[in-house]
């Protein structure tokens, strides 16, 4: 088997997560979508690594890892207050700045 | 195909092989349950499927330290945060039906197939015949290789990624942080202010039916045998998941008693002994106990409310 196969895996979960942010309305579901879509790249990653035959494209998967975390605290902080003054946590419903 | 025009280099082995195409099916099938379920839960759950499955992808390339903190830091962490944050915002988690916009899922699945399409050509243009593979650079373990590198040529990235994550976990911390702006009320206040109001004066009913079943999902029955709603909590209401087993507790009542009925008047014709009249006649007897059930005082709910 050509290990060129897990790239066009990562390539299809990037579109099923993309096409997840661009359907879905809840946002958590969104959160987890963007999810997907880091990880897909994460497995982009570690393949180039193997691709290239050094340890770099781990390393920036590792990297990715830790801001995916940072990213996922504050986001859901932010779903989470939103949710306590909207009471709602749908993205529609966050509309205060449109007249 | 080209495969003929330069050979495979790196080629995984027929394990692997087989170890990719199982893992392929698997994690493609959770992101497109992910997607398509409609309860958030469940989207969590399909989501840890195919964070896991990419682990052992991870590892199965060579990047086994990678794998495992897939593992600890996704599946572990990442995703039981999802599932705190569902449980606080779960009440009102499905998905509207509505589309403010017209037609607008129909042109993100196009455009996301289209993208996809994009993608997967231009992956299959690259001729990547060359998988030069990570045995010489894994070859003092590919933990120390890792960390060489980290402590050295990426330190810089890796020190700013220390502020970032302090940065994040005090961003959390002050955007979830809420200022009481008046005095909590005490007990007696509470209490006061339910006299005031006059709805409901005592304490709320208690869930569960006496001796049958005490989940907090049931609802007290009423001494018509009617279900009391005030027994349930209010989000466990909101969210439809009561299970109401008034009906069923109903007739197991009638099928007690016909069949005590029954058994007395099998019994009766009889004439009775002396040693007879000592033992107990009817077995079957606590039934009121179970009708006079909801009238349990909930003091302690109450108080959370």
């Amino acid at each position: 088997m050509n290990p060129v196969n897990y790239l066009y895996l990562a390539a299809l979960l990037f579109t099923i997560g993309a096409t997840g942010v661009l359907v879905r309305r809840n946002a958590i579901v969104l959160f987890m979508c963007v999810e997907l879509m880091l990880n897909a790249s994460n497995l982009a990653l570690v393949t180039f690594s193997r691709l290239h035959g050094n340890l770099d494209g781990q390393i920036i998967a590792f990297f990715t890892m830790v801001v995916a975390a940072a990213e996922v605290v504050v986001g859901l902080a932010i779903i989470v207050s939103v949710f306590r003054t909207r009471h709602s946590a749908s993205v529609d419903d966050t509309n205060l700045m449109k007249l | 195909m080209m495969e003929l025009a330069t050979p495979l280099t790196g080629a995984a082995s027929t394990g692997e092989a087989v170890q990719f195409w199982v893992l392929a099916v698997i994690s493609v099938a959770g992101a497109l349950g992910m997607v398509l379920c409609r309860k958030a839960v469940h989207s969590a759950l399909c989501l840890a499927a195919t964070m896991l499955a990419l682990a052992v992808c991870y590892m199965a390339e060579g990047a086994v330290f990678l794998g495992v903190v897939q593992i600890v830091v996704y599946t572990g962490a990442i995703m039981m945060l999802f599932l705190f944050v569902v449980m606080l915002v779960g009440v009102t988690a499905a998905d509207e039906v509505k589309e403010p916009l017209k037609g607008q899922r129909i042109a993100a699945v196009l455009g996301g197939l289209g993208f996809g399409v994009l993608l997967i050509a231009g992956i299959a243009n690259a001729k990547l015949r060359t998988f030069t593979g990570l045995s010489s650079a894994n070859a003092g373990g590919n933990v120390q290789g890792l960390a060489r590198l980290i402590f050295t040529q990426y330190v810089w990235a890796f020190e700013v990624t220390g502020a970032l994550l302090i940065t994040a976990a005090i961003g959390a911390m002050v955007l979830t942080h809420r200022e009481h702006t008046e005095e909590r009320q005490s007990q007696r206040e509470l209490a006061e202010q339910r006299v005031r109001l006059g709805q409901q004066i005592t304490p709320l009913p208690a869930p569960g039916v006496y001796a049958r079943h005490n989940a907090v999902d049931i609802p007290g029955l009423l001494p018509d045998g009617s279900v009391s709603e005030l027994s349930v909590n209010p989000t466990l209401r909101a969210r439809g998941q009561m299970r109401d087993v008034s009906g069923d507790m109903l007739r197991r009542m009638d099928e007690l008693e016909s069949g005590s009925a029954d058994w007395l008047s099998r019994r009766t014709p009889k004439p009775r002994t002396s040693t007879e009249l000592v033992q107990p006649v009817a077995p079957a007897e606590p039934v009121p106990a179970h009708r006079s059930a909801q009238a349990e005082p909930a003091a302690t709910e109450e108080e959370s409310r």
